[in-house]
Formats: structure tokens, C-alpha cells, sequence
């Protein structure tokens, strides 16, 4: 049951990356530059996410446990802290500079070319190396 | 096709119908740099097939549109650089962070988060900077 509804829900994913456009850099691109020819296409896939969403965690306050059983997700700490922001800025540069996220980049893999392949297998280093750069950042902030 | 904003809220739509059923069904907030990080990093261990048969689904699915419907212009940079270099900051930056645009953004928007509304606001910020930088000043991308 766990595995069909993983599989569901990333068939759902990938669909709506795919028709909102959102595999497209310049859409993306386009929403960010807000002094080029602005799209507004990403807030209003953004609007659309958020509100199946909004509704799936007012019922999680209701219902006992997910449909396979365990618990609900406990919301994390609401610690704003440096790995946050850090981690949140790095992204947002990378996220700038080719107009592509996880979720796009792995939806876009069958029809984006070698470029595609490329930018994944780097992002997949990144995450790779992800572990060690969170440790150096603690360590450099004792005070945490 | 219909104007690009209504495809944009349809596809939102189902973006986070996909996320309401993981959250409902799953009990795991759906993330799609988590879910790829703890294959990569191997603190998803434990549940792995999950992990892999979501990533299936969201390969396979626009493969199969691709057929039908028509493959969509991607125009992703063809400059090396740009390529690994971004790749590189997102790989590390979302998962330093904990979440991209369907963790902190889908996800922790609609509940409210102040992590998530926190991450969103630095991501968007760096990335309209960056996009600014790099386009209007140095025009490189």
C-alpha cells in the first residue's frame, strides 16, 4: 500500500511539473527576473500547490493516523537557524543561475537532454557532500 | 494548450494533491529533495522502495505525456559551468537546509511554517538576485 501510494503520488508530481511547465527554465527563470519580461506562471503553480495542501493538514489535525498506520509527521523545531538560511540562499542561487529545483530536474530527465543528466549528477554531488558542509557549519557556531 | 496560468494552477493543483496524499496516506511530508538526499546520503535507508517508486512516478509520467501530448522545450542551459555549478549549490543548499520549493515551499506554506515561509523568502531572494546578477549585469545566463 506505502509503495502505490509513493508511486500515485510521484505520478501525480511529475504530471503537474510537467503540465504547469514548470520543466521549463524559463519559466522559472522568468518569474525570478522580476526587472525582464516577468511570468507569473510559478505563483500561480505555487497558489495551486498549497491549497489540496492547506486542506490535507487541517485534516491531520482530525484524523487519528495516515491510512497505512504510524503517525502524522511532528512539525520540526521552529527554529529559524543558520543552516536554514544558509542552505536556503546557496539554493536559491543555484535555483537562479539554471532555473532548476529537485523535483523539475528529476521530471525533466526523460525529454532534457545530456544538460539535464549533468545538472542532476552535480546536484546528486552536492547532496553527497551535504552531510560534512552541516557538520563544518556547527562547528563553526559554538554557540549552537 | 490553455493559457499558461491556468496550466500553472492546474499542475499546481495536482502538485499538492500529490503532496495531500503522501501526508494522508504515508504519514511523510513530501519533499523532493529529501526524498532523492536520503537515497544519496543514505539516512533514507529504511525506506528506500518508497523513495524510488516515487521518483519512478515522476519520470515516468511526463515520459508517457511526452507520447501523447508532445515534449515541452526545457531550455536548459548548455553552458558546463552554469550547469554544475548550480547543480552543485542546489544539491548542497536544499539539503543543508532541509527542503526545496515542495518541502519548505508546498509543504511548510500550507501549514503556516515559519521555517518554511523563512526558506522560501531566502530562496526566491537569492534566486531573483542571482538571476538579476548574472543576466542583466554580467550576461552570462
Amino acid at each position: 500500500m506505502r509503495l502505490i501510494l509513493s508511486f500515485i503520488a510521484g505520478a501525480l508530481f511529475g504530471t503537474g511539473l510537467y503540465l504547469s511547465g514548470m520543466t521549463d527554465t524559463d519559466k522559472v527563470q522568468g518569474w525570478l527576473d522580476i526587472f525582464g519580461d516577468w511570468d507569473p506562471t510559478l505563483a500561480f503553480v505555487m497558489g495551486g500547490a498549497i491549497l489540496p495542501m492547506a486542506i490535507a493538514w487541517r485534516v491531520t489535525r482530525r484524523a487519528r493516523a495516515p491510512l497505512v498506520g504510524g503517525a502524522f509527521p511532528v512539525p520540526a523545531d521552529p527554529e529559524v537557524d543558520r543552516r536554514l538560511v544558509i542552505g536556503s540562499t546557496l539554493f536559491g542561487m543555484g535555483w537562479g543561475l539554471s532555473g532548476l529545483c529537485p523535483g523539475p530536474a528529476v521530471a525533466s530527465l526523460s525529454f532534457g537532454g545530456t544538460e539535464g543528466v549533468v545538472f542532476l549528477i552535480a546536484m546528486l554531488a552536492g547532496m553527497f557532500l551535504a552531510p560534512g558542509v552541516k557538520l563544518r557549519l556547527d562547528r563553526a557556531s559554538p554557540a549552537e | 494548450m490553455q493559457p499558461d496560468w491556468i496550466m500553472g494552477l492546474l499542475g499546481g493543483l495536482l502538485i499538492g494533491t500529490a503532496g495531500a496524499i503522501m501526508l494522508l496516506g504515508n504519514g511523510k511530508i513530501m519533499g523532493a529533495s529529501g526524498i532523492i538526499g536520503g537515497l544519496v546520503d543514505g539516512s533514507g535507508r529504511s525506506d528506500r522502495f518508497d523513495r524510488i517508486l516515487f521518483l519512478a512516478g515522476v519520470v515516468l509520467l511526463p515520459l508517457v505525456l511526452m507520447r501523447f501530448v508532445g515534449t515541452p522545450d526545457t531550455h536548459v542551459t548548455g553552458n558546463l559551468a552554469v550547469l554544475v555549478t548550480a547543480g552543485l549549490l542546489v544539491g548542497l543548499g536544499t539539503r543543508i537546509a532541509n527542503g526545496c520549493t515542495s518541502g519548505h515551499g508546498v509543504c511548510g506554506i500550507s501549514r503556516l511554517s515559519l521555517r518554511g515561509i523563512v526558506a522560501t523568502v531566502f530562496y526566491i531572494l537569492a534566486g531573483g538576485l542571482t538571476v538579476v546578477l548574472f543576466r542583466h549585469i554580467l550576461g552570462v545566463i
